[in-house]
């Protein structure tokens, strides 16, 4: 089932949480919703669920109006990032719940819901913890049965709101994997919610990166990544360095370094950010000829895991800026705190600083466990 | 073989905390309810047969634990409702209603009933008005229950209150999203969580409403047969310095008051083994 989200207006008191948002989510794709947290992301997806009313605007499901549809009746199924599991209940009778409630005329019989249930727990693979009750079980383990149990009522829309955000690093990127593979044998229509840029870049089949209760950019993990229409976008996914710079008859300057920027061709000394990824970045041992490098000193080195991070101060400001390369790259020529280098982006991305897009700056690294 | 009781634990102090607790409660409940069975043995058994199997003793049980079972029952739906409310609305005022809960408390009960008794007898602000509904309140056991509805209030409310707070909005939407209807979701989500909190609720206001006395003489007016409670028997009984009878009296009270919430904790104990 396709999702249609029209003029979405929602305020808690004097908080915009969603500011007018316009989104189109076609059936069969997962798609994630991501943005630090307070960006209205969660309340998107609950308006989406109908547990919680917009102040103006419509939500269309294949094209019909759900907006005044109670969350009974709209055929969504919604996983919690606490899980929300009924304690009483063991973990059948969990997923078995949303069958039993029905109205006498659809339920289905007891031995129905007995198949369907076992189906269901298999899906999971977690058949064998049928008789257990909910605080016997892992956090890894709670959220699938909470998954399991949202699916039993078939939904034609799956709502996940940080599902994995409780669980712990290994657990987590283990049940993401599953959640895509379940994905692809489903096909159900699902949208979640995550503040984690490395999970929606590999879970997603479109990712909607929201700020401020409003949508920078709807895109592939590639697009968002690769071509990040805001300085937002820019700097919430992935690290970034950021140069203050001038931009004049489309040239950008960092200190020594020019940089063609057609984009700008009239204009007129006007100050501009420049992001650089450290991973968009080459260290030259000489300086090359023209103006395509900046001279800096290499203050530390720290290798983590697969790349090295190399810290530079760049000698005139001194600004600081990160570079990582591989392993193998760094091998060729070991830098050591103290070298002097020449700073070669090769590739940048520049913002002019009156660009109504430009935020106040802050750093999003998410939660710190970068790209 | 050597019995040990003492359970590994962070905290120390095991055999001193619970010699305390044995000594306190013996000092506090058990020497004393202990003297009230000897002097019960000064009593030969067909004596005691009959000082407690007296028409006029048999009818007085029956109306307190009844009245008490009673009051306690329309407290655990109505105390329900009030926690409920407390618990999930905000309102103007909600802080005084909060604190007018725990008044039954503090109010000295002879006050109580003689506020209750004037207020529904018959020509009282609300006895006036039952009484042309042909119901009489005050000096029956109706008034009986209605005095000890008013000084075990708090107990239902106070217990549940807490557990409602405490419960998760999420599992509420949770099982909405799932297709659960209002009544559906209490009854098979809210009410089981909260079940062991309104037992325990029913349990203490039950085991007041039977010891309960200052504010009953005054509504019940007492009439032998009718509408005369055990706690008032025993006083009347002391008052003609037939201590023997009171206590033959207070024990049974006794005996049964325990049995009542030995089996009232057993059934709390099932109810909890089997959700969890």
């Amino acid at each position: 089932m396709s999702i249609d989200i029209q003029g979405l207006y929602k305020r808690f008191g004097d908080f915009v949480a969603l500011d007018n948002i316009d989104l189109t989510i076609p059936a069969g794709q997962l798609v994630a919703l991501l943005g630090p947290s307070g960006c209205g992301k969660t309340t998107l997806l609950r308006i989406i669920a109908g547990l919680e009313t917009a102040d103006r605007g419509q939500v269309l499901f294949d094209g019909v109006d759900a907006s005044r549809r109670h969350v009974r009746e709209r055929g969504v199924g919604f996983v919690f990032q606490h899980y929300a599991l009924f304690q009483h209940m063991s973990v059948f009778e969990n997923v078995a719940f949303g069958l039993r409630v029905r109205p006498r005329a659809v339920r289905p019989s007891a031995s129905q819901i007995q198949a369907k249930v076992k189906t269901l727990l298999e899906l999971v693979q977690l058949g064998w913890l049928a008789d257990r009750y909910p605080h016997q079980l892992s956090g890894g383990q709670r959220q699938r049965i909470a998954l399991a149990r949202a699916l039993a009522v078939e939904p034609q829309v799956l709502l996940l709101d940080e599902p994995f955000g409780a669980l712990d690093t290994k657990v987590r990127k283990e049940l993401r994997r599953w959640l895509r593979r379940l994905h692809d044998e489903l096909h159900i229509t699902s949208v979640f919610v995550t503040h984690d840029q490395e999970e929606a870049l590999e879970v997603a089949d479109r990712i909607v990166v929201m700020n401020r209760g409003r949508i920078e950019q709807i895109g592939s993990p590639e697009d968002v990544y690769d071509a990040p229409a805001t300085p937002f976008v820019y700097q919430f996914l992935g690290h970034i360095n950021l140069f203050h710079s001038r931009v004049h008859a489309g040239w950008a300057r960092v200190g020594g370094l020019r940089v063609q920027v057609p984009e700008y061709d009239d204009t007129e000394n006007a100050p501009a950010l420049v992001y650089v990824r450290p991973h968009d970045i080459d260290l030259l041992r000489e300086p090359e000829d023209g103006d395509t490098t900046l001279p800096a000193t290499v203050s530390r080195v720290s290798a983590l895991g697969s790349v090295v991070r190399l810290e530079l101060i760049q000698s005139p400001g001194g600004e600081i800026a990160e570079v990582e390369m591989t392993r193998e790259h760094y091998a060729v020529d070991p830098l050591r705190a103290g070298d002097m280098v020449f700073v070669k982006p090769r590739q940048m991305r520049v913002f002019l600083h009156d660009d109504p897009k430009i935020e106040p700056l802050v750093h999003w690294n998410g939660d710190g466990d970068g790209i | 073989m050597t019995l040990r009781f003492r359970q590994p634990g962070v905290l120390p102090g095991f055999g001193l905390t619970l010699g305390f607790t044995l000594g306190y409660l013996g000092l506090l409940v058990l020497i004393p309810l202990a003297i009230a069975f000897l002097r019960v043995f000064q009593l030969s058994w067909d004596e005691f047969w009959q000082i407690v199997t007296a028409p006029r003793v048999v009818a007085s049980y029956r109306l307190t634990f009844g009245a008490a079972f009673l009051a306690a029952l329309v407290n655990s739906g109505f105390g329900l409702i009030v926690a409920w409310v407390l618990a999930r609305y905000r309102f103007p005022g909600k802080r005084l209603v909060d604190a007018l809960v725990d008044l039954p408390f503090a109010l000295p009960t002879a006050v109580a009933g003689i506020t209750l008794t004037m207020l529904y007898s018959g020509n009282g602000w609300i006895g006036q008005y039952l009484k042309s509904l042909g119901i009489k309140v005050a000096f029956t056991p109706l008034g009986v229950i209605v005095a000890l509805v008013f000084i075990s209030l708090p107990f239902v409310v106070r217990t549940v209150q807490p557990v409602l707070e405490d419960l998760e909005a999420e599992v509420e939407e949770a099982a909405a999203s799932l297709g659960a209807n209002r009544w559906q979701t209490f009854r098979r989500i809210i009410f089981p969580a909260i079940r062991p909190a309104l037992l325990t609720g029913f349990t203490l206001a039950f085991a007041r409403a039977i010891g309960e006395y200052g504010s009953v003489i005054f509504i019940a007016g007492n009439l032998p047969m009718v509408s005369e409670i055990t706690p008032l028997l025993i006083v009347s009984k002391l008052e003609q310095y037939d201590y023997s009878g009171a206590t033959a009296v207070a024990v049974v009270m006794l005996v049964i008051s325990f049995v009542l919430l030995l089996l009232i904790n057993l059934l709390q104990r099932w109810s909890r083994t089997r959700q969890v």
